[in-house]
């Protein structure tokens, strides 16, 4: 332990503790901007300065570390005035018309100025330019940004992406692509997490809330949402509304308001995912020899982005499986559209998603068809719906809950769970044993993989004498080094599931944004609680996933499924 | 009456003068790598503030100049910019009046000259084609050792793993710790707020009190065989990381000692034999295997090596010695450098005694030579240069202490023929003076003599050459991909490639040798680095004189081959070591992990 003083208060603290985190521990706060715990403690923007006894300099409080008997002030005039001007320094290269800005309200910079009082600009504002190509689903304006650097420390330590860099010097250093390459030729997945760490508003996803608007109100057009897992565990976040956590029905009502004709559920092709990829898994598993192995789940867009630059020797292992998104969007424009007399071309698939990559997804060609069109036609994250719904000046309060349109009413808390990590595997899981068995297993036998342990989950299982091993994991950067792992052979495993977010899709790169706090496990909680408490928590027992099979697609893996619900992964 | 006024205002001129000395040294520490059109925008604003603002070109085009550059900067112009600027240059150049505005307009055209592909990448809007700001002394060094953390670990009196820290990127470690050229001192950015960090100081100090180190486990047998030709510094270096790697490996050695030119070139007074046998017999501590007396073309072939093992390194140095070419180089008493220190380094001692001599060349070779011939008795040694003092390669220090021990320079000298007598023994250097003239592109004048100039000849017994060494017979190709790795391969490294060069240059090509040996034949071995490096702690950068090494007194060691040099004191390292401003953590070595260079 490390005797110091802080504020004339003296305390004890581990050694290695760096001064903000031995001032937080004893509830001193000291204003920070460009920090991230762990992922970003550069000390660039030099704000965190405090003073030390026996200094003339100032020295920032996230990376210095206390020494013994180190006498620190944090609030005195002297570092008030110098947090002060760096503050002025930072806006005066920062586009302040926060009227028009995306993050208007829920910006760090704004209410640090506000918190340290900036009344004032003494610095003739100087903003820089950067060409960026609006068209892609990740948008960056250089004149916002204020070089806090957070994308590249996400980028680099969680993703382990790499994707962006700091280009040229002096006051000419800007943040880009690494080597100047556009975004969509350099290996970005499109997860979204810089644009959640980022504290201002130069990195955003692409708004597509227009195109929304316009449909809503066009009567030649039937829209037609569809609704992630995840976005029910933080979309209240933004709407400022705790109530909202977890009542998805509530978002349904909403939609309805805002005009759209149909709304669903995503949660029901998760239950489809779950019957396609279980059914394929048994498939490999029967048929060893003509697989690789492990099998990857292949529900995020991020993950399968990854593997085609990262791992193309592992494209084979993915599971053909589409996306829930895509596969809903499939669904809609053939069996749906079908069912309600509909000509595809005159729907618009829409969904709400936590991610971002989906609005890349969703446009591959191969995902549609020249009869229907894209299968999906854009998507919009939980920030957009939030801002839709505001924008609209919906009065939550005042709605009732509403069902799901029919025939895809129905879902399960298997469904439900898709959007944190291990949910897609515990789901998998639950329905696979009784594809195997044709007994249910106890509700919880697989929950253990829901557990974080390090860089990944590893559980193993006894199914009917089939012995299962699987590995989760979460984030880009776990998901490298298990790839890695396997590949060595160091870990040998027959499923595995990874998410491109920290903590899944709850901690999407399209969730409401909270100026750097890691709220996956808080929203996790959400989902689990939800599936807890669902009526069904079985994937084969989605009525309404049964009734598809039944009237359209036949069996899991039959010629129709293959058609609609599956994909390859080398186009 | 200005001419007859004295100015009084001494105090403000003193610090004007430490102002612009602040000046220089903060341009010494640019990195090499900062980007050089930024550079010029710079020196253009220098210039401007120097220009009194009399003539058109300098006052109006300067800034026109530094405005276009500006642009450039910013991303904007293209070729055709570029173009204009060169105009721009060119016609300032040829119409300013004095120098202030014809070198700025110069160095601009060189500038455009030499980095065009920067001018054009940053015209065309894609950015700076240069590395980011690096840590300096890490980039410096060829090996790229980790110096900064060294330095911190020494602050700890954590000298074991800071010797273990170093031996990872660099195995000479003693023997650098006290003949390392330093080129990591160069960019100091230390340099910044008083002068560089004495790093090889720091270095010798750690080796000196590194009793304890850890040796690296080598990893586990890999059953290659590969062979070393050449025990010298790029040799054991190859060595020493193979074997880590776990690697079977035999060093096959000409002489009957290791070294190479650490032995056979270096004075013991300068890398005293205790420290490079302890060092040697250190590395072989690996499990290296060693053939002694057993020269390449004579004993062995490589299509015999080849057979026997999976892989050579061809490290053999260049040990030939050029001639001077002079009338009378056949005479009794003209040696070369590379003879004397050969002879020297197996102990056998020429006796000097009473003889005149001179040396020619102007390196540390031949400062390396005139110290030896006054340590074996020379009455008198006269260093002959062609050039200045201040164009001679030897290190400033090398050439001041030669000095000291009394060796004479006699510069702008070239040496036109050795006379002798009757017996065919040297009598004399006949020499004529020389003029330094025009610059070459790096900055060294050309030098012819002095038409009328006459001839002298200085009275001495002994001439030595010390103008440089040569590869003495090239083998085999180096190293290709398409090598037929059935029949053995062959990859070469050290002054045998680059010709005459530095230690740590021949460390740092052995051991990318090792790794490309290590990669063909399948592996991807890698030493852990497991130290952990204490955090910065909080300083006022206060400046503070850099902590230089003593020499001992001529008078004591001139006639004996003690080392010359007293490593530094706790006290002295200690408060060198607070001196380093850990580039590696603050700035943007922070950025990646405190790990860029």
């Amino acid at each position: 332990m490390v005797n110091i003083s802080i504020n004339n208060q003296v305390i004890s603290v581990p050694e290695n503790t760096t001064i903000l985190e031995a001032s937080k521990m004893y509830g001193i706060n000291i204003p920070t901007l460009c920090y991230l715990k762990e992922i970003n403690e550069i000390a660039a923007c030099r704000i965190c300065l405090v003073e030390i006894k026996g200094y003339e300099r100032l020295f920032p409080a996230c990376n210095t570390k206390v020494l013994e008997g180190m006498d620190i002030q944090t609030e005195t005039r002297k570092v008030r005035n110098a947090r002060r001007m760096n503050l002025q320094f930072i806006l005066a290269n920062h586009d302040t018309q926060c009227n028009t800005c995306v993050r208007n309200s829920n910006c760090e910079l704004q209410n640090l100025s506000a918190q340290l009082n900036i009344t004032t600009q003494p610095f003739k504002p100087e903003l820089t330019k950067k060409k960026w190509d609006d068209t892609l689903p990740l948008i960056r304006d250089d004149s916002k940004c204020i070089r806090c650097m957070r994308c590249i420390g996400v980028c680099d330590y969680v993703q382990q992406m790499k994707v962006w860099d700091v280009l040229g010097s002096g006051a000419r250093a800007k943040v880009g692509v690494c080597g100047s390459t556009p975004l969509n030729e350099s290996d970005c997945t499109y997860c979204g997490q810089c644009i959640t760490h980022c504290p201002v508003g130069a990195l955003s996803a692409r708004n597509d809330m227009d195109r929304f608007f316009d449909d809503v109100e066009n009567p030649e057009i039937i829209t037609v949402v569809q609704i992630a897992p995840a976005v029910r565990a933080a979309w209240q976040e933004d709407l400022h509304d705790d109530s909202l956590g977890g009542n998805i029905k509530k978002l349904a009502s909403a939609l309805r308001k805002l005009g759209v004709d149909y709304v669903f559920d995503t949660d029901f092709t998760a239950d489809l995912t779950i019957m396609e990829e279980g059914s394929e898994l048994i498939e490999r598993l029967t048929h060893p020899d003509q697989y690789a192995w492990p099998m990857y789940t292949s529900c995020c867009p991020g993950w399968v982005r990854f593997t085609k630059s990262q791992a193309p020797d592992m494209l084979d292992n993915l599971s053909t499986a589409k996306s829930p998104q895509q596969m809903f969007g499939a669904v809609i424009k053939t069996y749906f559209a079908n069912a309600k007399q509909i000509d595809p071309k005159k729907i618009r698939s829409i969904s709400i998603m936590p991610c971002v990559s989906k609005k890349d997804e969703c446009t591959l060609p191969k995902f549609g068809s020249e009869e229907r069109g894209q299968d999906v036609d854009y998507v919009l994250t939980t920030r957009e719906i939030d801002r839709i719904i505001k924008a609209a000046s919906i009065n939550l309060g005042q709605l009732e809950p509403e069902e799901f349109d029919s025939p895809m009413a129905e879902s399960t808390g298997a469904g439900v769970i898709f959007g944190m990590q291990g949910g897609v595997m515990e789901a998998a899981l639950r329905s696979a044993y009784y594809l195997v068995t044709k007994e249910k297993p106890p509700v919880d036998a697989f929950s253990e993989v829901r557990t974080k342990e390090n860089a990944w989950t590893e559980a193993e299982f006894d199914i009917a004498g089939i012995k299962l091993k699987v590995a989760i994991a979460s984030g880009l950067g776990n998901a490298r080094r298990l790839v890695n792992a396997i590949r060595k052979k160091e870990v040998v495993y027959d499923f595995v599931e990874i998410m491109a977010c920290p903590g899944g899709c709850v901690g999407g790169g399209g969730q409401p944004i909270s100026g750097g706090k890691e709220l996956a496990d808080v929203r996790g909680k959400r989902l689990n609680a939800l599936d807890q408490n669902a009526e069904i928590r079985f994937s084969h027992e989605n009525p309404d996933v049964l009734k598809l099979y039944e009237d359209f697609l036949g069996a899991p893996l039959s010629h129709k499924s293959h058609e609609l619900l599956h994909t390859n992964h080398h186009q | 009456m200005k001419r007859y006024a004295i100015s009084r205002n001494n105090e403000s001129r003193a610090i004007i003068d430490r102002i612009y000395s602040d000046l220089v040294r903060r341009v010494i520490s640019n990195p090499s790598d900062i980007c050089q059109v930024a550079v010029a925008s710079n020196f253009l604003k220098q210039s401007r503030s120097q220009s009194c603002g009399k003539c058109t070109p300098c006052r109006i085009g300067l800034i026109k100049l530094e405005k276009k550059i500006d642009r450039i900067l910013d991303g904007e112009g293209g070729e055709a910019l570029i173009e204009e600027l060169k105009n721009i240059a060119t016609n300032i150049k040829i119409s300013a009046d004095c120098a202030i505005g014809i070198a700025s307009a110069d160095m601009v055209l060189r500038g455009i000259g030499v980095f065009y592909d920067d001018y054009l990448s940053h015209a065309n809007g894609n950015g700076c084609t240069s590395k980011r700001i690096t840590v300096p002394c890490i980039s410096r060094c060829p090996a790229g050792v980790q110096i900064p953390h060294y330095i911190t670990l020494l602050k700890h009196k954590r000298y074991d793993e800071a010797v273990r820290l170093i031996r990872q990127d660099n195995p000479l470690v003693s023997v650098c710790g006290l003949i390392c050229e330093h080129p990591c001192e160069d960019r100091c950015r230390r340099n910044m707020i008083d002068d560089s960090i004495n790093i090889r100081g720091l270095k010798r100090f750690i080796t000196e009190h590194a009793f304890n180190e850890i040796r690296e486990e080598n990893a586990p047998a890999t059953g290659k065989k590969i062979a070393i030709i050449g025990g010298g510094p790029s040799g054991l270096t190859c060595a020493y990381y193979l074997a880590v790697m776990g690697h079977d490996v035999t060093i096959i050695e000409r002489l009957e000692h290791l070294g190479g030119m650490l032995r056979y070139g270096i004075p013991k007074y300068r890398l005293p034999r205790e420290v490079l046998d302890s060092e040697i017999e250190f590395i072989l501590g690996s499990g290296i295997h060693v053939i002694y007396n057993t020269s390449l073309g004579i004993d062995t072939t490589l299509d015999e090596l080849k057979e026997e093992y999976d892989c050579i390194y061809l490290s053999i140095g260049a040990h030939g010695s050029k001639t001077i070419g002079i009338e009378g180089e056949e005479l009794n008493g003209v040696y070369s450098a590379v003879e004397l220190l050969r002879e020297i380094g197996d102990e056998h001692m020429p006796n000097f005694t009473g003889k005149k001599v001179a040396v020619i060349g102007g390196g540390n070779v031949a400062m390396d030579v005139a110290r030896t011939s006054l340590r074996l008795g020379a009455d008198g040694v006269t260093i002959v240069y062609r050039r200045r003092r201040q164009d001679m390669t030897a290190q400033a220090i090398e050439i001041e202490s030669t000095i000291a021990e009394g060796g004479e320079l006699l510069t702008l000298h070239s040496p036109i023929r050795a006379a002798g007598d009757e017996n065919g023994n040297v009598t004399g250097l006949v020499i004529r003076k020389q003029i330094a003239s025009a610059l070459d592109q790096t900055g060294k004048p050309r030098v012819h003599a002095i038409e009328a100039a006459e001839e002298q000849t200085l009275g001495v017994d002994i001439i030595i050459s010390a103008i440089g060494q040569s590869v003495e017979e090239k083998h085999e190709a180096i190293y290709d991909n398409n090598y037929d790795h059935e029949s053995g391969f062959v990859v070469s490294g050290g002054d045998y490639v680059s010709g005459p060069a530095t230690v740590i240059l021949a460390v740092a090509a052995a051991k990318q040798a090792a790794h490309v040996i290590d990669k063909e034949l399948g592996f991807a071995h890698a030493i852990p680095r497991e130290i952990v490096i204490p955090d910065p702690v909080p300083d006022d950068l206060i400046a503070c004189a850099r902590v230089d090494m003593v020499e001992r007194k001529p008078s004591q060691i001139i006639s004996n081959f003690t080392e010359i040099e007293v490593g530094m004191c706790e006290e002295e390292a200690m408060q060198e070591a607070s001196r380093c401003l850990r580039c590696d953590k603050n700035g943007f070595g922070e950025l990646k992990g405190g790990l860029i260079w």
